[in-house]
């Protein structure tokens, strides 16, 4: 998989947030064998080291870091928060997230495609959390953005794919663009399914830091989300309504 | 002078910011800024002015998703 220029080896983005502690952490992203992990940039008190702490913990994974803008709201807001992350991460990089509304966390796609035009013109390279809708994708497309993720499920839900005819209908529309399924998946048949359907990867975090076994969940989504790509590259057969025998019935005794 | 950093009301005397970021003892640390919702970069920190009743913004590495 290519990300702006980048090849990278793994299918799986790990986020870092809600694990039980740091080592669970370290543990769960070395299981996932994940070679990208997203981070966020919050207030910090004067004195306090947690960002330090974090910072060193990251970078002796020796993962690459996805920046995110969680929480933003406004182009305003992620344009500003991206900036921050761009210096701090030392990175070009930034998960795009402009939040439209707080039940679903859906995103914000007038402003989305807006921060993703300014920041793209300033030399970020935008990884969109954005819908599974077309015409977003193909405005997003035109702002600068090389990358696409739309979701599968509302952020932290663990729904899995809630809408598979549009994600379907996306990976065909955009057959050459990599797109990761970010956010909802609760399961690594979830994730399993995202590959079958031809997605390029999936981004995931709280089904692996809220399982009750977080590193055994992210080595179950690596494996699962292996399969899965494999399975997409065997070309799968085509689903059909009716019945047909896999046994030949050539040469079948009569013993009615 | 009163400038508001990350929402709370603290009293600085430094005038630049990045003499004010030593005096709130972040010193080294490794934080990204930004002055009435425009970020400042770490190169502009020491010709920056802050003035009575800014916003300042101080943001470090967190885990995120």
């Amino acid at each position: 998989m290519r990300l702006y220029g980048v090849d990278i080896g793994s299918r799986l983005l790990l986020g870092t947030a809600q694990y039980p502690s740091p080592a669970i952490l370290g543990d769960a992203v070395e299981a996932s064998r994940a070679e990208i992990v997203t981070v966020s940039l919050r207030r910090e008190a004067g004195g306090d080291q947690h960002g330090q702490a974090f910072w060193t913990l990251i970078r002796d994974m020796g993962v690459r870091v996805l920046p995110n803008t969680a929480g933003c709201h406004t182009v305003k807001e992620a344009v500003t928060t991206a900036q921050m992350a761009r210096e701090v991460f030392d990175t070009n990089w930034i998960k795009l997230e402009v939040i439209g509304d707080n039940d679903t966390l859906c995103p914000n796609v007038f402003e989305l495609v807006e921060a993703a035009r300014v920041l793209s013109e300033d030399g970020f390279e935008v990884f969109p959390y954005t819908t599974e809708d077309l015409v977003v994708a193909e405005h997003l497309l035109q702002a600068g953005c090389k990358v696409l993720m739309p979701w599968g499920a509302p952020i932290g839900t663990g729904l899995g794919l809630n809408n598979v005819y549009g994600l379907r209908t996306m990976r065909a529309h955009f057959s050459d663009v990599p797109m990761i399924i970010d956010a909802g998946i609760g399961l690594p048949s979830h994730a399993a399914h995202a590959m079958e359907l031809g997605f390029d990867a999936v981004l995931l975090n709280t089904a692996v830091a809220r399982a009750g076994n977080p590193v055994a969940m992210a080595q179950a989504f690596a494996q699962a989300i292996e399969a899965g790509s494999m399975a997409r590259s065997a070309d799968p057969m085509e689903a059909r309504d009716m019945a047909s025998p896999s046994t030949p019935v050539l040469g079948k005794a009569s013993l009615g | 002078m009163k400038i508001i950093v990350n929402g709370q009301s603290l009293e600085v005397t430094a005038t630049l910011l990045d003499a004010a970021l030593g005096e709130l003892g972040y010193g080294e640390a490794r934080v990204a800024t930004a002055l009435n919702g425009e970020f400042v970069p770490g190169s502009a920190r020491a010709s920056t002015n802050l003035g009575d009743g800014d916003r300042l913004e101080i943001l470090a590495p967190m885990q995120g998703g």
